[in-house]
């Protein structure tokens, strides 16, 4: 298991590599990848994450640790980042490695709806006009958790 | 005790920490004390609801005892992934 907050970018398909590598027993690897979109056609100039240190860790951490417990993984990798990203730029990603794709979709999920809600982190969209607008938390985020 | 703030917490309080000597026995009453001290901090927590509040980096709520807490942080709900 391996948890990273950074600042830098990072390279999906040499994480993706890596982490497919060392769970060589594995039949299924799930990797799932978050980017900037620029959900105001042209409009958003970057994304401004701002997280929690020490508690970002931990969080991410816990929810990795109560992935591993419910599913059947091999192992299961989180990457965030934080800092000013410009749209297109990768944000995250997670990868779950199992004997089956069950396991490894599921617990993928999991991690995403939960480090969306439970991990410290908070997004501003800086506008071409100069605006700036915190991201708000949805309700479906929220409800997104009672399903596990 | 250590107190953090994230997020439009941070924005509109004006600062990311501080140092607070405080009695307040839950999250609450801290809550109050720091509200009663300027209009800054009383826009900040006006609506709880739209608060979230962790404790020694753990999420907690404002019902909860500060007995040996030595950070206390507040922001908005997360918004990672």
């Amino acid at each position: 298991m391996r948890i990273a907050v950074q600042e830098a970018p990072f390279e999906l398909g040499a994480e993706s590599d890596a982490f497919a590598a060392g769970v060589a027993g594995a039949g299924a690897v799930v990797t799932f990848t978050g980017v900037v979109r620029d959900a105001d056609l042209g409009g958003l100039v970057a994304m401004e994450i701002e997280h929690y240190p020490g508690m970002t860790e931990k969080a991410l951490t816990a929810i990795a640790e109560e992935a591993m417990r419910r599913w059947s993984l091999a192992d299961a990798l989180v990457i965030h980042r934080h800092g000013r990203l410009a749209p297109g730029e990768r944000i995250m990603m997670v990868a779950t490695a199992a004997r089956h794709r069950k396991d490894a979709f599921e617990a993928a999920e999991y991690l995403m709806d939960y480090l969306k809600s439970r991990a410290p982190f908070w997004k501003k969209e800086i506008l071409s006009g100069g605006s700036a607008d915190w991201v708000a938390a949805k309700d479906a985020d929220e409800d997104a958790l009672k399903r596990w | 005790m250590e107190i953090l703030y994230f997020a439009w917490v941070r924005e509109r309080i004006g600062l990311p920490r501080e140092r607070v000597e405080t009695s307040a026995a839950t999250v609450a009453e801290l809550v109050a004390e720091l509200s009663a001290r300027e209009e800054r901090y009383a826009a900040a927590f006006a609506d709880l609801s739209a608060l979230r509040v962790a404790l020694d980096q753990e999420l907690s709520d404002f019902d909860a005892p500060l007995e040996g807490v030595r950070e206390v942080a507040f922001f908005p709900p997360m918004t990672g992934g």
